[in-house]
């Protein structure tokens, strides 16, 4: 266990430095959050209601997901670098985690920037949803860098992704945006954790399979 | 590798394979074993019915055009690809494994020193740090130690991923065109760590310059 969690961290921390030095995923993210708040601003009427207006905010989440999702194996598709990560002897899985991990802090870093963006363009933010958004990201990452890989192998990468990840990410959606509007959120929280707990062992225990040739 | 010349069916066409200059250099015990070996990607089929022996301290050359199935097979070979029939026995871990193929397979944002250093560490090279040293002095990259790899020309990536495939000390080594991207200083340092190598370690090379290596093969592969 103490090797796994070594090799992941060997992984994650590769993965963080090749961002910081290309700066291809996260600036693209960061952008695109804002942006479609800003869309979503002005786009929807005034007095709309707040489930409409959390809705929304579920939406740019889940979207600016699938633009580090779409980025995530980039480095090891395009010079076929997968190939050296599983030569080696660790557990392939621990590629996935550490993907996971490092899709999983741009896509906080995103919502850090997002979160008070939206509270400035529509209302406040109540614990319930930072909770939501924080296992909802939890579900996506782990469930997007599986089908990130798979749609990696593909020529039509970028059209199999949203292909095969929106329809997996509408439980996250219902969960997220029912957990942000209803007075007692602990059933969509639980449903949302439910969703992270399958996805992860699917996940995990079907990577190797999906990056063997 | 048995000492009969074999043939079988590749789709690229014809198969040969048969004993050539150097000796095995094992006491006959069985690294690789292939028995009707086919690789298909879809409804294409790479490779077909082949079958053949690698000894311990063997050396097989493989050779033939482009688009024969060279590259497949040293891609099952390494284990980065399953059979869809017959049977491959690779008789080490993957860990005992070094690959280096038609990508130099290092991250073009990290530097020489780190790219060796993370797979170092996911191999649990011992001596790790001074294991790296040596292999970037011996391959003169010593200099450009902290460079970032896709600043780097394609012969020093050929030299990296070389250093990348030697780091930890492999017991087999599948080499897929080892000698492209290389200038002939590149070429000669290559010559002398295989012959160098040769003695402690199994081969499976694939070359479109079969006479450099042909003396140091203790088996030919040919594809036509």
């Amino acid at each position: 266990m103490k090797r796994y969690l070594a090799d992941v961290a060997v992984l994650a921390r590769k993965d963080l430095t090749l961002e910081l030095r290309a700066r291809d995923t996260l600036p693209a993210m960061l952008l695109f959050v804002v942006s479609a708040l800003v869309v979503f601003h002005f786009a929807l009427p005034k007095h709309s209601s707040d489930l409409a207006a959390k809705g929304l905010l579920w939406v740019a989440i889940v979207f600016t997901a699938l633009v580090g999702l779409t980025r995530a194996f980039v480095a090891e598709r395009e010079q076929r670098l997968i190939d050296g990560l599983l030569l080696a002897p660790c557990d392939r899985s621990a590629i996935w985690l550490a993907k996971s991990i490092a899709v999983l802090a741009f896509l906080g870093v995103a919502e850090i920037v997002a979160l008070p963006a939206y509270a400035l363009f529509f209302s406040g933010i109540g614990w319930s949803t930072v909770v939501a958004v924080l296992l909802a990201d939890l579900g996506i990452v782990t469930v997007g860098t599986l089908l990130s890989a798979i749609a990696a192998v593909s020529r039509t990468r970028e059209l199999i992704l949203p292909l095969l990840f929106l329809p997996l990410a509408i439980p996250v959606v219902i969960g997220g945006v029912g957990a942000s509007v209803v007075g007692s959120p602990a059933r969509y929280l639980g449903f949302l954790c439910l969703y992270d707990v399958v996805f992860a062992i699917i996940s995990w225990a079907s990577f190797e399979y999906v990056v063997t040739e | 590798m048995e000492g009969q010349g074999q043939e079988g069916q590749g789709s690229g066409g014809h198969v040969s394979e048969g004993q050539v200059g150097a000796a095995g250099g094992g006491a006959g015990e069985l690294l690789i074993e292939a028995r009707g070996l086919g690789k298909r990607y879809g409804d294409k089929r790479v490779l077909d019915g082949l079958d053949f022996e690698i000894e311990r301290g063997g050396f097989m050359l493989v050779t033939g055009p482009n688009g024969s199935g060279k590259t497949t097979l040293l891609r099952l070979c390494a284990g980065l690809a399953v059979p869809t029939s017959g049977e491959l026995d690779i008789r080490v871990p993957r860990q005992s494994v070094g690959f280096a193929g038609h990508e130099p397979l290092v991250y073009r944002e990290l530097t020489a020193i780190e790219n060796l250093d993370l797979y170092g560490r996911l191999y649990r090279v011992p001596e790790r740090r001074e294991r790296i040293g040596m292999l970037l002095e011996r391959f003169g990259l010593w200099s450009a130690r902290n460079q970032r790899a896709g600043s780097f020309s394609r012969g020093m990536q050929q030299r990296l991923s070389l250093c990348r495939a030697l780091l930890h000390e492999p017991a087999l080594l599948v080499f897929d065109e080892p000698y492209s991207g290389l200038d002939d200083a590149g070429a000669e340092l290559l010559d002398r760590e295989l012959a160098d190598l040769r003695a402690g370690a199994t081969f499976v090379v694939s070359t479109h310059d079969p006479a450099r290596v042909l003396p140091l093969a203790s088996t030919r592969l040919a594809f036509a």
